[in-house]
């Protein structure tokens, strides 16, 4: 068995009193959570993750907190034994920050918990349902050579994980988190297996890409176990032993990795997935040392074995830009030398446009990536560090213990693989500004020093010739509309996470205001950077239920104009107030003046620092900026008067 | 590896599996002197013996442990 993955090897091992260590925070009185998860933050097998859930459990029943982990409600439908699995789930979902409980029905009771109204998982109104099936729990004829026959068992099959979704979508609106299915090992014929219509691998096959097709796209989310299966291999995976003896699904020493697996999705399902990649460079990003070796005796180039492992990290690094995480350099190194390769090596894959920024000196690397994150506007938990250097991991461990920090094997061949196979950038939707994220990071730096020269706050703004653009939720918007949701932590005022189908619902509601905001300017379009949910509230009153914006626009008096069309919009409704509340969380203290300084009057607040403001719609002004305004979309007045 | 040595990691992992402190374990130890020693668990004991002592038990031999003292027999004649 690859021991990267069975024994987790990009997180650090326990350390010797990690038992001990558990006991003593059994016995504290909380909140737990950072601590926790700090525990959880090593490659643990399943009966160390058994005991961290068992404490889980304990401080849940003690009614102690778990603040801050982020609680979250999975039920698991599943036709195999997942005992073993669950306290496996609870733990590593620790790991990620999530308070998870999890809802286990009766062995093998899954239409019946899916289709019934009153079940003990719709009842439960999980946040999403598992469906842990593996292939056993298909209908699966083979029909040797037979293409009609073999596709109507795929069709039944997939008829059948529908009618489960479906039960699941009008009982309990649940998300539902499917799995493809593992290929069993045993051959039939052979190779011929994969090609001929009918056999179990086909049908199989066919059934996996089918599965993905339907649900891509549909708010809910695949969990991809065939291939985590084939990473690890099938032969390791399929444990026909343990199926007879106990119906465990896959092999024992696997359930940490599977387990990390839905943790992360589930992660990603509430917006927990990281954005930026942090290099080190010297040793990380080539090989050698640039201060010592110069640029003629680094090693980074093609047809030398230890270059190539260098360059096949860049080239990660390269594709994690592609599809929007930002790039950032931390290095002990004079700045002039360390930007030299980038400039001058010729076999560089990575240019300093690249880096969105670099920070080479000689400071500690915590103060470094701090300052990075400063300057990224992200939080430290958005933050994955890569160096080679077992001190400088140490030491930014534990001093941020909120940046990712993997592990990494003596042999450089292996960095790329284990970085990926940490799964940090684990995502569950995939929107168009993605694409363009690591983009705006750099022109955000250019911005920044304009802003140095122009002085002059308002004549900056002018100077970016700014074209804001307001819509109401849409299909075309909804995709990102949910990533915001779900990501946004600093300047959002309530931090609501909404699902897919509950965005939708929203959309569709003529009682509730929504607004889609996009901007762009000179450098380029930022793409959609504000959200706002308005519910009904008293009559005449709207509710600002969400208000979230990116930090990639702070300053640029954005909220001053969103809240000018909310304005506009409450009027033509017959609203008479706006009523806001500001939900404090450990991440958003951004916006905690966001209401006083828009002109709206405290109405309340209590002792969590929750509090409650007000603005009637009558006479409220709010200063506008200097931006191009499209609005579009939108009923007319006299639609809306209608309704 | 001798008697005592088995009966030693034995009893690390006995420790480690049911998550008690010092344990005594002897061979005419069985589930039912054992709180926690149901199905599941006796699965979760047998895979970590398994790991630990880098071997692999048939199904038969699994089904026909009565206490801690087959255990060890069974360790003994593999290890």
């Amino acid at each position: 068995m690859n021991r990267l993955y069975s024994e987790l090897q990009w997180l650090p091992r326990a350390p010797e009193a990690f038992a001990r260590a558990l006991k003593a925070l059994a016995n504290s009185a909380g909140p737990l959570g950072r601590e926790l998860q700090v525990l959880a933050l090593h490659g643990l097998d399943l009966n160390q993750l058994t005991k961290l859930a068992k404490v889980i459990a304990k401080a849940r029943s003690d009614g102690k907190s778990l603040d801050p982990l982020v609680p979250f409600r999975l039920a698991v439908l599943s036709n195999s034994t997942i005992d073993l699995t669950v306290p496996a789930l609870v733990a590593s979902a620790a790991r990620h920050g999530i308070a998870l409980e999890v809802v286990q029905p009766s062995y093998d009771q899954v239409a019946q918990e899916a289709l019934t109204p009153g079940s003990m998982v719709n009842a439960s109104r999980p946040d999403a349902v598992l469906f842990a099936l593996d292939y056993r729990a298909l209908p699966l004829k083979l029909s040797l050579g037979n293409a009609e026959a073999a596709s109507a068992t795929v069709q039944g099959a997939i008829g059948y994980l529908q009618a489960l979704r479906d039960g699941i979508k009008s009982n309990s609106k649940a998300v539902c988190i499917f799995q493809s299915f593992a290929p069993p090992v045993e051959p039939l014929f052979g190779s011929l297996d994969r090609a001929l219509p009918g056999t179990l691998r086909s049908i199989v096959d066919a059934i996996n890409r089918e599965l993905a097709a339907l649900v891509f796209g549909s708010g809910d989310v695949l969990l991809d176990v065939a291939s985590l299966a084939e990473i690890v291999g099938l032969a390791d995976w399929h444990d026909t032993q343990l199926w007879n003896l106990g119906k465990f699904s896959f092999s024992d020493e696997l359930i940490p990795l599977y387990s990390d697996h839905v943790a992360r999705t589930i992660a990603a399902l509430r917006g927990k997935s990281h954005k930026a990649l942090i290099l080190d460079l010297d040793n990380t990003v080539w090989g050698g040392v640039i201060g010592d070796d110069g640029l003629e005796g680094i090693q980074i180039a093609q047809g030398d074995a230890r270059g190539e492992a260098h360059l096949a990290v860049q080239r990660m690094a390269l594709d994690l830009r592609l599809r929007g995480i930002v790039l950032a350099v931390s290095s002990k190194n004079t700045d002039e030398l360390a930007r030299e390769p980038f400039e001058k090596h010729p076999e560089m894959l990575l240019k300093l446009d690249h880096i969105a920024v670099f920070q080479a000196n000689w400071n500690d690397k915590a103060t470094n990536i701090q300052a990075i994150a400063e300057e990224l506007s992200l939080g430290l938990d958005a933050m994955v560090f890569l160096d080679d250097s077992p001190v400088e991991r140490g030491l930014v461990r534990k001093l941020l213990p909120q940046v990712a920090v993997p592990e990494l094997p003596e042999e450089p061949a292996w960095y790329a693989r284990t970085l990926a196979a940490a799964g940090y950038f684990e995502v569950v939707t995939f929107a168009n500004e993605d694409l363009q994220r690591a983009g705006f990071y750099l022109d955000n730096a250019r911005r920044a020093s304009l802003q140095k020269q122009a002085g002059d706050v308002d004549a900056y703004l002018a100077s970016l010739d700014m074209t804001i653009t307001f819509q109401p939720f849409d299909a075309t918007g909804r995709a990102r509309i949910v990533q915001l949701i779900n990501k946004s932590n600093q300047y959002n005022l309530t931090t609501r996470r909404y699902t897919d189908p509950e965005v939708t619902a929203a959309e569709n509601n003529p009682e509730v205001f929504t607004l889609q905001v996009r901007l762009a300017d000179i450098f380029g379009d930022n793409g959609m950077i504000s959200v706002v949910i308005c519910r009904p509230g008293e009559p005449g009153v709207w509710e600002i239920d969400t208000w979230l914006m990116s930090c990639r626009v702070l300053g640029r008096k954005v909220e001053q104009m969103v809240l000018r069309e909310v304005l506009e919009h409450a009027r033509h409704a017959g609203i008479h107030k706006l009523s806001g509340t500001y939900l404090p969380t450990d991440r958003n203290k951004l916006v905690i003046d966001h209401y006083p300084r828009l002109g709206f009057t405290k109405v309340a607040e209590e002792g969590s620092g929750l509090t409650r403001w007000e603005l009637p719609v009558e006479g409220a002004e709010p200063e506008g900026a200097p931006m191009k305004i499209v609005s579009n979309g939108f009923r007319t007045p006299k639609e809306i008067l209608t309704v | 590896m001798d008697e005592p040595q088995i009966y030693a990691r034995l009893t690390e992992i006995f420790e480690d599996v049911f998550d008690e402190d010092s344990m005594i374990i002897t061979p005419e130890l069985s589930a039912k002197d054992v709180v926690g020693w149901d199905s599941l668990t006796h699965i979760r004991l047998i895979l970590s013996i398994e790991k630990a002592f880098k071997i692999k038990f048939s199904t038969s031999e699994i089904g026909k442990l009565k206490n801690v003292g087959d255990l060890v027999t069974l360790i003994q004649a593999r290890a």
